[in-house]
């Protein structure tokens, strides 16, 4: 059997996946009758309706022929990744290392997610951006972010 | 006359000064990322919603929406500048507009522009005020049953009318429906799927889902782009005024597509991207000399803008009066109420008045604001144009990231946050629009509630959808929907449209 467009099987594949795994959680919950729906009852449905839809996906993209096999085409990782390590490491710096380092961390890292990148203006938003931000969120706003490290002793 | 007195009720809050403040600002945020490429409405309605916990609800929802309206304005502008649509809506304004300024006209097309999206602004206005007490009564005649059954047309519509692949876009409704379901029962009081994560418990933020799949995800989507080459016409902006033959052009088309727009702006699906196209075919249609098309006829400006105004005025149709959303933009708003405690549905105008009515009569406020921001200050937006986006995208991620923990000043957000990143980004890689997964999750737990209300009533039996005449016949029509845009022949059609995107 051969995939017809790449695009298409991975999509129903991950609906399919998806549906199933729903539809298998769902069995832990009560399912109740159709009079009295437990908290079981709706995802269940909602699964099996997934993973159905996601079969047909599936069964599309090994049947109907589609232009150049419908390729995923090239991943941009390095913007990807740098993103989305930035934003979870972003998640786990704040509340250890505090504003003053997490978000020129941040800051830098998303600097460096594009295809130009200039070490001179990275270092220059982090200041300015970091500054900004004490400034309108701190000062001005009032939320509670740490600031320094926590292990300092005056966190927060 | 009732009209009248909600409308100065509506002006009397909008006219406030903390209000035309926060409308000001939505217009100038609106017409900024309006302004740039690669930065639409609902990614920064998504970034801002964090921002909106310490507002009332009236100035945090007469902003959102300013930024909304404010976008369909401050995108026309690039797509006629630079043949670059800072919107999708603005996506048909490029092919005459971007002519036009070729040949000199650059200022007629944005003044073209910006007096037709102000019209069409007006009369949406009034059709909003017009149209929306009537619906929310006949909602009110609704039951469990009957509400199942709109919400499902609803979502299909959103689909049937707005996006590529139907079956991937219905798994994507289901996908935003089961994530939805990921919270603790209403009923039962039973934590689902939470796999003892207590934060999960109370259901995956809207605001987390939001901002990773269409804040991040368009971030990366645009790194990984690359930057291009870009030609601006900004030294030959200086005859704002069109002539008396433009006007003669144009002013049909305005009319023409401000019906037009108004119309399928109520529907689900609408808006203003789908308005944008129908006016830009309808215009070729209707005009005489159809070979101007392509090559700057004022009409392919004039029609299409007024139109996705129009259309963006009144999509907050069906969001006031029914609680619900007809495409991405609503969906956020809907997100913006429920987090500030108002439950949407048709009760808001009688529960909230200044909030329903303020928030009407500042779109009024709103759009005149924008063409005095739009037509003389243009000159500052397109100095904008030249700002770097590699200094965008750091300011954008701190405001986002910021917004994320302070959400409940805890990381659990900021790593949801970064999981529906790459959520995000399989799905564009995949090319599963996420539109409906955000308008099934926003609409999931409503869906649950009614369909099990509506099943508890009828004693289990199913049938109750469709031997309640109302119910029956909104299914019929969400069936029909899917009937006809399956036929052969619409279905070409339809894939011809989206290929255009």
């Amino acid at each position: 059997m051969k995939i017809k467009s790449q695009r298409d099987f991975w999509a129903g594949m991950m609906f399919l996946v998806v549906g199933m795994a729903f539809a298998w959680g769902a069995t832990a919950y009560s399912f109740g009758a159709s009079a009295s729906p437990g908290p079981g009852y709706f995802p269940f449905g909602l699964g099996i309706l997934l993973a159905l839809l996601g079969a047909i996906e599936l069964f599309k993209a090994l049947t109907f022929e589609s232009e150049g096999g419908d390729p995923i085409g090239h991943v941009a990782w390095r913007p990807t990744l740098v993103i989305i390590a930035a934003v979870a490491g972003f998640g786990y710096a704040l509340p250890h290392l505090g504003l003053f380092i997490a978000l020129p961390l941040l800051v830098v890292m998303v600097s460096l997610a594009g295809d130009e990148h200039h070490w001179g203006e990275a270092a220059i938003s982090a200041v300015v951006l970091t500054a900004a931000s004490w400034f309108i969120f701190v000062f001005g706003l009032k939320l509670v972010i740490p600031l320094k490290p926590a292990i300092l002793g005056f966190g927060g | 006359m009732d009209l009248i007195h909600n409308l100065v009720l509506g002006f009397g809050v909008a006219l406030n000064w903390t209000n035309l403040a926060y409308c000001l600002l939505g217009a100038v945020l609106g017409t900024l990322i309006g302004v740039l490429p690669g930065l639409g409405p609902v990614a920064t309605i998504a970034m801002l919603l964090p921002s909106i916990y310490s507002l009332d609800a009236t100035p945090a929802l007469i902003m959102l929406a300013g930024i909304y309206y404010g976008a369909q304005y401050g995108g026309s502008t690039t797509a006629i500048l630079i043949n670059v649509p800072g919107e999708s809506s603005s996506v048909v304004t490029a092919i005459d507009g971007y002519q036009m300024a070729r040949q000199g006209r650059a200022g007629a097309a944005l003044s073209v522009a910006a007096l037709g999206s102000f019209f069409a602004g007006c009369v949406g206005t009034v059709i909003i005020a017009a149209f929306a007490p009537p619906l929310t009564e006949l909602a009110f005649k609704f039951g469990s049953a009957e509400y199942f059954s709109l919400m499902v047309l609803g979502l299909i519509g959103a689909v049937v009318l707005a996006s590529g692949s139907l079956i991937k876009a219905i798994a994507m409704i289901v996908l935003g429906l089961l994530l939805g379901q990921i919270n603790t029962d209403v009923i039962s009081g039973t934590p689902r799927f939470s796999f003892d994560i207590p934060e999960l418990s109370d259901g995956i933020g809207f605001v987390a889902i939001a901002m990773g799949v269409f804040g991040f995800g368009e971030i990366i989507a645009n790194l990984g782009q690359g930057s291009a080459n870009r030609e601006v016409f900004t030294s030959e902006v200086k005859h704002l005024w069109p002539t008396k033959d433009d006007f003669r052009l144009a002013y049909p088309a305005v009319l023409r597509g401000t019906l037009l727009g108004s119309i399928l702006g109520v529907l689900p699906g609408g808006g203003a991207l789908l308005a944008s196209f129908a006016a830009y075919t309808v215009e070729k249609k209707m005009a005489k000399d159809s070979s101007k098309f392509g090559k700057g006829a004022i009409q392919g400006v004039a029609g299409p803008e007024s139109a996705n105004n129009a259309g963006a005025q009144t999509s907050f149709i069906p969001m006031l009066t029914l609680g619900i959303p007809p495409n991405a933009v609503m969906a956020l708003m809907v997100g913006a109420m429920t987090i500030k405690g108002i439950q949407p549905g048709p009760q808001v105008m009688t529960s909230n008045p200044e909030l329903f009515w303020g928030l009407i009569a500042s779109m009024w406020v709103g759009n005149l604001m924008l063409v005095v921001l739009n037509l003389p200050l243009i000159g500052i937006w397109i100095k904008l144009l030249s700002v770097p986006y590699r200094f965008l995208v750091p300011a954008i991620m701190t405001f986002c990231c910021i917004g994320l923990y302070t959400l409940n000043n805890n990381d659990f957000d900021v790593y949801m946050g970064a999981i529906f990143a790459a959520i995000g980004f399989v799905f564009y890689k995949l090319k599963c629009e996420p539109a409906p997964l955000l308008l099934g999750f926003i609409l999931g737990p409503m869906m649950e509630e009614h369909l099990r209300r509506a099943l508890l009533l009828s004693r289990g039996d199913w049938t109750v959808f469709v031997s309640r005449p109302i119910s029956a016949g909104l299914l019929l029509a969400a069936a029909a929907m899917i009937v006809v845009v399956t036929l052969p022949s619409i279905s070409k059609k339809r894939e011809e449209t989206f290929q255009e995107d």
